[in-house]
């Protein structure tokens, strides 16, 4: 997917000013937050089990090469067959080669957030195959020919009414406007395409290295169809999904499903493992996964290495005051929100996502809710140091913090700075007590209003106060400047005197 | 932090209390200093102000500038070295000390100073509630209270409970609380300057559930939440709702004033000083 992160700023402006995707994602927080906080009060003790959770997924990072190997090997035994992609080219080569291999003509997909990453659909498209999303959400995004907003619940931007024009201008058939009508609309014309699929594409939430197994969960019942009515299927996700073990996973999941959408389980939990064997039922002749690097591996061994962990639950960004309010096109690439703020720069990278990383208050929701407890704000503050040290920011910011940080060194300098400020801005503010405009803080005063400073600052009301009593008996000679309680209001002003 | 168990000194002589004004109190409001300072010796606490205290250098340690905050951090170390605690009417600042400063000396010399500093650093309200175990405040009020908690303060050091438990001993205070009383309100800093828009929205949201909870009085423990959300208000035409530091209702006599008004909680504050 094309990066297009650059503009940030003037996305967000755009979408705040749109009522309709306003109330979309008032509609997502109010579903998500309350939810979430459900069902992991359904659980004897949270703490714990994130705490397991993210040493799994630290421990596995700490020894991909072994648990990625493993997994390789198991899948072979099983008869499938991994591949290793280092970018999205190779992903694109790679897929392309084996849809060749079986004459693959029209696949069914069911959502990846990777393959979005990787512009799979492009690919595909241009080599003439034919690609549909299965994935309602992503299916709707596919006819309005839209990246996803949310890693979850990707098409939470729109509302039933565009969707039902979607669907009338698509599929030629009367509008409807009701959801189970819609729903079904989809499932109408989404089934024989199922049927007709030469090869099913999916991501996988966890790929188990014990059992070579891709472990996907969905609540359409799309990605079951997907990997096993097509004769071949394709699984392609990051090569740090991998987990060591069947309990782990169970671990896990316990907290992914409860922490995305607020449920106990999803409605499917699918364990893939290798093509179909004799006397099997059903499944996929081929089984091969296609394992992505893109950058991940360049985090490994650095600070960033805990961002690694993430299991694409969606709650940072659910709990994020900045997504809610700016939706996740604003970020300009697959992944918004606080995840999507660290993982765009490291995976995109650093130009052209200069304002991602800052793009935070800091407030620390997003670490709150994660459950594998990646802690966000710190990822983003090592990402706006790289900036700071390869002299990424701007010149303007650069002088301004330059400074700053210069006076802030020299008290005596930034005493006689500040005093002269402080009467400044309170004679600016004047009778109203505000000021509207600020030259050199526009950066504030475009939006909200500088409450006026007291004219004076602590420091200098602070030693005046001293001086009064500066010819009272005193016993201390400590190098502070002394308030003692038990000394009824006697001060000592030392420092301020030798200033 | 909440409940840290901590070794008073054993002798008789009173607990040397280091008050860290933060830049913003002192350039803007001092009279939330003077009014910490008011607390800190009602708590029975001898206070000390270094004079040339500046800032805690969270600014530079938020834009990424490393060097520069290290800088202002050994500033800061040297300048209370002599205190027993040190105290910040400012849970961003107080955090910055307390969890950010041992990060950023994590592998160099200084490490074990830092870190001594950072567990003696604490947030005025958690000061006063969980070390100097104060209940009596001399704070006056009229009014109907939204306490925000400020997110540093709140995820980072615990305080949540503190500043109501001693809002509840200020006379003629009513809290009433707020639907989302941990959710941003969209300062973050340099935040509030970049990204104008989103930072406003943030602002909205609080203000609209401040209004809604019927209370005529914001209160939180960080000023630039508060010069944040006092400007955003008046910018909206709002000059009625008073945006207050929790120490100025603490120790002060606010009945019946707008914030936008003169001085005169600084002189309430402290009036017993003078």
């Amino acid at each position: 997917m094309k990066l297009a992160a650059a503009d940030f700023k003037s996305k967000a402006a755009t979408n705040l000013a749109n009522p309709s995707l306003q109330r979309a994602l008032t509609r997502l927080q109010e579903r998500f937050v309350g939810a979430r906080a459900k069902a992991l009060a359904e659980l004897p003790a949270v703490a714990p089990l994130r705490d397991a959770a993210a040493d799994i997924r630290a421990h596995t990072l700490e020894n991909l090469d072994h648990y990625l190997t493993q997994f390789e090997q198991r899948v072979q035994e099983s008869g499938g067959k991994v591949h290793w992609a280092s970018d999205a080219t190779a992903v694109n080569r790679i897929l392309l080669d084996i849809a060749r291999a079986y004459g693959v003509r029209r696949v069914a997909k069911s959502k990846s957030m990777v393959t979005e990453e990787c512009a799979v659909n492009e690919a595909l498209g241009a080599a003439g195959i034919d690609v549909v999303e299965t994935d309602l959400g992503e299916y709707i995004l596919q006819l309005a020919n839209e990246p996803p907003s949310h890693i979850v619940a990707p098409v939470v931007h729109k509302n039933k009414e565009e969707i039902a024009d979607l669907f009338a201008q698509h599929h030629q058939r009367p509008r409807q406007t009701g959801i189970p009508e819609l729903c079904r609309e989809a499932r109408e014309i989404l089934r024989p395409k199922f049927l007709a699929a030469d090869m099913g594409i999916s991501g996988a939430n966890f790929l188990i290295a014990e059992t070579g197994s891709a472990l996907i969960v969905t609540n359409e019942g799309n990605g079951r169809l997907c990997t096993t009515l097509p004769r071949v299927h394709v699984a392609i996700t990051g090569i740090e999904k991998v987990v060591p073990t069947l309990e782990d996973v169970s671990l896990l999941l316990r907290l992914l499903p409860r922490s995305a959408t607020g449920q106990s389980i999803t409605n499917y939990v699918s364990v893939l493992t290798g093509p179909k064997r004799a006397g099997d039922l059903d499944g996929p002749e081929h089984f091969h996964v296609i394992l992505v690097d893109n950058g991940r591996s360049h985090l490994l061994g650095s600070e960033l290495q805990p961002m690694l962990r993430c299991i694409r639950c969606g709650a940072c960004m659910n709990h994020c005051p900045v997504y809610q309010n700016i939706g996740g096109h604003a970020y300009g690439w697959v992944y918004p929100g606080p995840m999507g703020v660290v993982l765009t720069p490291s995976l995109a990278g650093m130009s052209g996502t200069i304002d991602l990383p800052n793009a935070s208050t800091f407030c620390g929701a997003c670490a709150d809710v994660c459950p594998v407890k990646i802690p966000l704000p710190d990822l983003m503050r090592a990402l706006r140091t790289r900036q700071w040290q390869g002299q990424m920011r701007s010149r303007g910011e650069r002088l301004g913090l330059a400074i700053w940080a210069a006076m802030a060194m020299r008290p005596r300098l930034y005493a006689l700075a500040t005093r002269v400020a402080a009467r400044l801005l309170q004679l600016m503010a004047g009778r109203r007590q505000s000021i509207k405009v600020l030259p050199l803080g526009g950066g504030w005063t475009r939006v909200r209003d500088l409450p006026a400073p007291a004219g004076r600052t602590f420091r200098d009301l602070y030693a005046e106060r001293h001086t009064r009593q500066i010819n009272r008996p005193q016993e201390d000679h400590s190098p502070f400047a002394v308030s003692p309680s038990a000394k009824r209001g006697q001060h000592r002003a030392s420092e301020q005197r030798h200033k | 932090m909440v409940s840290v168990p901590i070794e008073t000194p054993a002798a008789p002589r009173p607990l040397r209390v280091g008050l860290f004004v933060t830049c913003l109190v002192d350039l803007m409001r001092p009279r939330i200093g003077f009014a910490a300072l008011a607390l800190l010796e009602r708590a029975g606490a001898e206070v000390v102000v270094p004079a040339a205290q500046t800032c805690c250098g969270q600014p530079a340690y938020n834009s990424g500038d490393v060097d520069a905050s290290r800088t202002l951090a050994r500033k800061l170390l040297k300048e209370f070295s002599g205190c027993d605690y040190v105290v910040a009417p400012s849970g961003s600042c107080a955090g910055m000390i307390r969890v950010h400063y041992p990060r950023l000396f994590e592998g160099l010399p200084e490490r074990e100073a830092i870190n001594d500093l950072a567990v003696r650093t604490y947030e005025l309200t958690d000061f006063l509630v969980n070390v100097a175990k104060l209940s009596d405040v001399p704070g006056r009020f009229s009014g109907r209270i939204a306490y925000h908690d400020s997110c540093s303060g709140l995820r980072e050091l615990g305080v949540k409970q503190q500043p109501r438990v001693l809002l509840a001993h200020v006379p003629g205070a009513t809290l009433v609380e707020l639907t989302e009383p941990e959710s941003c309100c969209g300062f973050g800093g340099t935040f509030s300057v970049k990204f104008g828009d989103i930072s406003a929205r943030m602002a909205d949201n609080k203000c609209a559930q401040v209004v809604a909870c019927g209370a005529d009085t914001i209160v939180a423990g960080d000023l630039g939440c508060l010069l944040h959300l006092e400007g955003r208000l008046r910018r909206q035409g709002d000059t009625r709702t008073r945006v207050l530091h929790i120490a100025e209702v603490l120790a002060g006599d606010v009945r019946g004033r707008t914030s936008a008004g003169g001085d005169r909680i600084s002189e309430a504050a402290t009036g017993e000083r003078t």
